[in-house]
């Protein structure tokens, strides 16, 4: 039974069909035989973990790859989207996980990039169209602000502008929520409903069960690329959220269990005299051309004690990660570990007396991608004995400690001596997590550890956390997933422009708490 | 030390300077659009020397010097197309392609130049000069800046046009898109490897013209290797310009000074070293990396090849 | 982010991951004289089409610069300064930094002991006279890669550039210093002091062979296993391979900069000297062999790898001392060394990318 013939009987036109669509890569499958309806006025979310082969479709229905078999019907027509410009002239619009807008151009110059190079930009005519648009679905936007100064929520509802000035019929949003506040989820989950009932298609890519079952008015599982099921609006709409979220997880997981993501937090009670392991005294950083600066930042983390801190991406977390790890200059303030003064001492240094940081960017900065597995783990600590001596490579010593640090973290790899860039974001972090919870840790920055990690990474990785807090370390847990933090944290601090804006325990009321203050409330 | 000063003099000194200037001009306007789309265009002294070597021989053997620059353009495209196949189109590395490109067609023209002319040296008439009416009879500004041959003010006149390129057209946008977030050009359904490539090509044909200039209206004639590195001096303006023409124009200007200056201090029988000048503007421009070359901010993804879906 | 440093990903012809097999090892072989073949061929091309026979200049080119005593002896000799070039540039391509000034640094190298030398012997035992003069040489051109240096360390200039510059400058600077400074005053030929044939280096038994090719071979090994096998060597290759991961590490970028340049530079002065005290004896007003340039391709070629880096130099040499004859003898320039050596590396650079697109390998 295809997909076609079922929209055929309840009158609804199929905007994009696919038919059996299959996606081959060189030693992998990231599609296998998927059939996907997508009509309009609907909001059809396609829900999977990382690598389920979602990203894969993407960049299917919006040109940037091509189907390996089956077909896709563009209003029952079967059609080749050869590229980016054939998508869009096809009334598909796509906007990126990663955003797609040119930092450097303001908005309008961003809007108008893509039209045919002899052209002049038509500023005025723009002008136009994008105050009849916002005027109708309620979103505004500065045509003349530098996309740079943007933040990551305006530069998404650029993004949709663009689509919609383009008389996108198809929009498709990847991931648009990992970036966002709370309330900017929920308004993101508004105006999807606006433009179904304009007409438009919405194809809403996601892995949070939550906002599938909230937003979608029709939900397709995708598991290690193949359709593993479809919940249709009629029964969408009859079914309670918790229902909808048990299927969802069945479908997932093939087993009945409430949300796996949910975890039972034991709260724990510290005595207020221990003593701190990590104080963090007035700690500013000036800020740059791209990046926030910090302002007096204070917390304490006592002994097995776990700190989380939220905030939308961009408030100045990567500056204090890296201003605490010795990365970042900063311009007062001070950091002390177990009593001693950290001031003025390199990263270096600072990892030998116990201070570790979990990069949250791991091919960036995190690894040197065609360097082998072996030599990965030992990135930070080069020169020392005894992966060398006098300064020369003891190259038996450390393979086999790798091969040993392999085995322990479970790390999937074909050969110690694989260039660490071939290995999966799961594995890769593996390495970077044995990486820093080496000898001597007492404190540990965890910037956005399970980011991009599948189900099983994220839920290996969170017990590893919880675990290196459990053995008595200080533990910093940065991230932008709220749900996170609240299963894991003994305290949650709010970041919002480089400054910490509140405290909470994580208890009772803590998520009112910290959406709150992460809108600018007081808590 | 009679005569530095005198008008005859100065006229010379400034005509010399935009004579040198021009070259520059050229080359740095050409690299700047690459360098602009993403395209680190070190190939650039290759495609120069491949045109002044096509524009002489056009013009020695069609007798017009025309149709020389459009053998030279042609020729410094034909650099560009290689260029934009291998780096742009294959994504090789632009830094060795670039190098090889340039050691090549430096040795190739030396050695085509030696199997047609042997030793002898055939120089082509002095080439003619167009004075613009009025300006052209101001006194020592008016020989020197405004009687010069029509590929002059069309140099200048190409400040102006690129300015209005990036600024108001849409191939502006495209290019700095493509520079500085390819992949954001790419989804808004534009080619990267297309805007890429006509902006190598661009740069050929620039940079092939600025060649020809050198050796059909500076010299006069074809010499292996007469380019002297003008497309590395190139390189360093549309660096040092960060995407403004007008400031290549202004810093071709400064080095036009320089190099004239050693010749001009030859005429003025000023006994110093040719070399010591010849170091005047490579220190300018070295003084002036040190003093500004903090804010020489580049295109995010310059020398990056462009490879759809990779990220 | 404002990036002001170049970082080019290349495909092709990056620097060798040692992880070879057997099978390995002959695609690699096939991989690389395939091109050169090819290179033969279009390069031959040229020749027919200027009226030369290929086939007789090749071969003329292998008889002078390979088979024929003198002229292996002269190729071998050749090799020295190539070397410590070679070796310079390894340094500075595998940490990531594009030092393209190594005429300039040669030249002044050279200056530096034609200076030196000849001066020195008068006072002292003829090996320390030559100690010195190296290290002099060192010295000079280390100081010259200094700006360079720190713009790219402190300010993130573009080190293409200003390399170029200061090798602009730099041989300028040479030949001030050669008609003012250090001129011979006993001969009208614009030149320094020459050093006499006995104080320069000795020559290798009972050949005409300098033993500068010792020295150099010492070089690039010692260079090579510095760069594979110790902590310096990584921390550089993680410079070059990922800066940020670097930052992120907590290697010292700025100094592991300005270390990397100064050795690079170091081993060019080297080289300038090694042909001056071991060969020329003297340098002449407006020399200028533009070594450094004609050995970039070679490393590319070579991937970085020091030893099959001795491999290319020596085909270098002996195309350069091959062709230099057949200039002479058969009246082709010898540019059409720098031709071959282009067409070379284009070809290279295609095979491996053609290589790298079929059997590229996936995310396991």
């Amino acid at each position: 039974m295809t997909s076609s013939s079922l929209s055929a009987a309840n009158g609804k036109p199929d905007i994009v069909t696919l038919e059996r669509v299959t996606k081959r890569f060189p030693g992998i499958v990231a599609n296998n035989s998927v059939d996907l309806s997508i009509r309009a006025g609907e909001v059809h979310v396609l829900l999977g973990e990382n690598g389920a082969g979602k990203s894969t479709l993407i960049g299917m229905l919006s040109g940037l790859q091509q189907p390996s078999e089956g077909r896709i019907l563009v209003d029952g027509v079967p059609t080749a989207i050869a590229s980016p410009r054939h998508a869009l002239a096809l009334g598909i619009g796509t906007v990126f996980q990663h955003m797609m807008l040119v930092p450097t151009l303001t908005v309008a110059e961003n809007l108008l990039v893509g039209g045919p190079w002899w052209q002049r930009p038509k500023a005025e005519e723009l002008e136009a169209r994008v105050a009849e648009i916002s005027r109708t679905l309620g979103i505004g936007v500065n045509l003349h602000a530098k996309v740079s100064e943007l933040s990551l929520g305006e530069q998404q509802q650029v993004e949709i502008l663009r689509a919609l000035l383009r008389n996108s019929r198809l929009l498709i949003l990847d991931e648009s929520t990992s970036m966002l506040t709370p309330k900017g989820i929920d308004d993101l989950g508004a105006l999807m409903r606006r433009l179904v009932e304009q007409g438009l298609a919405i194809v809403f890519i996601t892995h949070k069960l939550k906002e599938a079952a909230g937003f979608g008015d029709r939900i397709s599982v995708l598991k290690l690329g193949r359709k593993v099921g479809e919940i249709t609006p009629e029964r969408l709409r009859a079914l309670s959220e918790d229902e909808i979220i048990a299927q969802i997880v069945e479908l997932m997981f093939g087993k009945k269990e409430s949300d796996p993501e949910e975890q039972a937090r034991v709260a724990r009670a510290f005595s207020a005299e221990t003593t701190p392991l990590l104080q963090v005294r007035d700690l500013a950083v000036p800020a740059t051309a791209t990046a926030p600066g910090l302002a007096s930042i204070s917390f304490d983390i006592r002994p097995g004690e776990l700190l989380g801190i939220a905030g939308i991406d961009g408030n100045g977390q990567k500056q204090l990660a890296e201003a605490l790890a010795g990365q970042l200059e900063t311009s007062g303030g001070s950091v002390r570990l177990a009593g001693e003064n950290l001031d003025g001492l390199g990263v270096g240094s600072r990892r030998e007396k116990g201070l570790r940081y979990l990069t949250d960017d791991r091919l960036g900065e995190g690894t040197v991608g065609t360097f082998p597995v072996s030599i990965n783990f030992f990135l930070k600590q080069i020169g020392t004995s005894p992966f060398w001596r006098k300064g020369v490579e003891q190259r038996q010593e450390i393979d086999r400690r790798a091969g040993e640090l392999v085995r322990e973290y479970d790390v999937r790899t074909p050969s110690i001596k694989t260039p660490i860039g071939r290995l999966s974001g799961g594995n890769i972090q593996k390495i970077l997590i044995a990486r820093e919870l080496a000898e001597g840790v007492k404190a540990v920055i965890f910037n956005k550890p399970t980011y991009g990690l599948d189900l099983a990474n994220t839920l290996a990785t969170r017990q590893r956390v919880r675990d290196v807090a459990a053995s008595g370390m200080a533990v910093l847990l940065i991230s932008t997933d709220l749900e996170e933090l609240l299963s894991m944290c003994d305290r949650i601090a709010v970041m919002s422009g480089g400054a910490l804006v509140g405290t909470v325990e994580n208890s009772g009321d803590a998520r009112t708490k910290v959406g709150r203050l992460m809108i600018g409330l007081a808590a | 030390m009679t005569g530095l000063f005198d008008e005859v003099f100065l006229a010379a000194l400034l005509f010399g300077a935009v004579t040198a200037a021009v070259p520059l001009l050229l080359a740095g306007l050409g690299e700047q659009m690459s360098e602009k789309a993403g395209v680190l265009n070190i190939g650039i002294e290759g495609m120069m020397i491949l045109g002044a070597y096509l524009g002489f021989l056009g013009a020695y053997y069609s007798g017009s010097l025309w149709l020389g620059f459009l053998a030279g353009a042609l020729g410094g495209m034909a650099v560009a197309a290689v260029m934009a196949l291998l780096c742009v189109r294959l994504g090789l590395n632009q830094i060795v392609i670039g190098i090889a490109l340039t050691l090549g067609l430096e040795g190739l023209t030396a050695l085509l130049h030696h199997f047609q002319f042997s030793r002898s040296y055939p120089r082509l008439p002095a080439a003619d000069k167009t004075a613009i009416p009025l300006l052209a009879d101001i006194p020592v500004l008016g020989p020197a800046l405004f009687q010069h041959h029509l590929v002059v003010y069309f140099a200048v006149a190409l400040v102006f046009v690129m300015i209005y390129i990036y600024r108001r057209t849409q191939l502006g946008l495209n290019l700095q898109a493509a520079g500085d977030k390819p992949a954001a050009l790419d989804v808004a359904g534009i080619d990267v490897i297309r805007t890429r490539t006509i902006a190598v090509l661009t740069t050929g044909a620039l940079a092939g013209l600025g060649g020809a200039y050198l050796a059909n209206v500076g010299a006069g004639i074809f010499i292996p290797f007469i380019t002297n590195g003008a497309g590395f001096l190139g390189i360093v303006l549309a660096m040092l310009a960060r995407g403004r023409p007008l400031w290549v124009l202004f810093g071709a200007l400064l080095f036009g000074v320089c190099l004239s200056l050693t010749t001009a201090m030859q005429v003025a029988g000023i006994n110093m070293p040719t070399d010591i000048i010849q170091m005047l503007p490579f220190l300018a421009v070295m003084i002036m990396l040190v003093l500004f070359g903090r804010k020489a901010s580049l295109p995010a993804a310059l020398g990056m090849p462009y490879e759809r879906g990779a990220r | 982010m404002s990036v002001e440093t170049t970082q080019t990903s290349s495909t092709a012809l990056e620097p060798a991951i040692p992880e070879t097999g057997k099978g390995d090892l002959l695609r690699r072989l096939v991989m690389t004289l395939g091109p050169i073949l090819a290179a033969l061929v279009i390069a031959g091309c040229i020749l027919l089409a200027v009226g030369v026979d290929p086939l007789a200049y090749y071969g003329f080119v292998i008889e002078r610069g390979l088979l024929s005593p003198l002229g292996v002896q002269q190729t071998l000799t050749r090799m020295a300064p190539l070397l410590f070039l070679a070796a310079g540039l390894i340094v500075a391509f595998r940490a990531g930094m594009w030092n393209l000034g190594g005429d300039g640094q040669f030249l002044l190298g050279a200056v530096s002991a034609a200076a030196a030398g000849p001066f020195l012997v008068q006072f002292l035992p003829t090996w320390l006279a030559l100690v010195c003069a190296f290290l002099l040489a060192t010295a000079v051109a280390m100081l010259w890669s200094l700006l360079p240096a720190l713009l790219r360390a402190y300010q993130g200039v573009n080190e293409i550039i200003t390399t170029l510059m200061m090798t602009f400058l730099g041989t300028s600077l040479a030949n001030v210093l050669v008609k003012l400074a250090f001129l011979d005053p006993s001969t009208t030929v614009p030149q320094t002091r020459t050093l006499p044939v006995e104080d320069r280096l000795p020559r290798l038994f009972d050949t005409t062979i300098s033993s500068g090719l010792l020295l150099g071979l010492v070089a690039i090994i010692a260079v090579h296993l510095v760069m594979t096998r110790t902590a310096f060597g990584l921390k550089l290759q993680v410079v070059g391979a990922n800066p940020r991961a670097a930052v992120h590490s907590g290697l010292g970028v700025p100094t592991l900069t300005i270390a990397v340049f100064a050795i690079s530079a170091g081993l060019a002065g080297l080289a300038g000297a090694v042909d001056i005290l071991g060969v020329q004896g003297n340098v002449r007003a407006d020399w200028n062999p533009a070594y450094g340039m004609a050995v970039i391709p070679m490393v590319f070629l070579a991937r970085m790898n020091g030893f099959a880096a001795i491999g290319f130099v020596f085909l270098l040499s002996i195309l350069s001392i091959g062709g230099e004859s057949a200039a002479r003898r058969l009246g082709v320039p010898h540019h059409f060394t720098l031709v071959l050596v282009s067409i070379v590396l284009i070809t290279l650079a295609i095979a491996e990318y053609i290589d790298h697109h079929f059997i590229k390998t996936r995310r396991v």
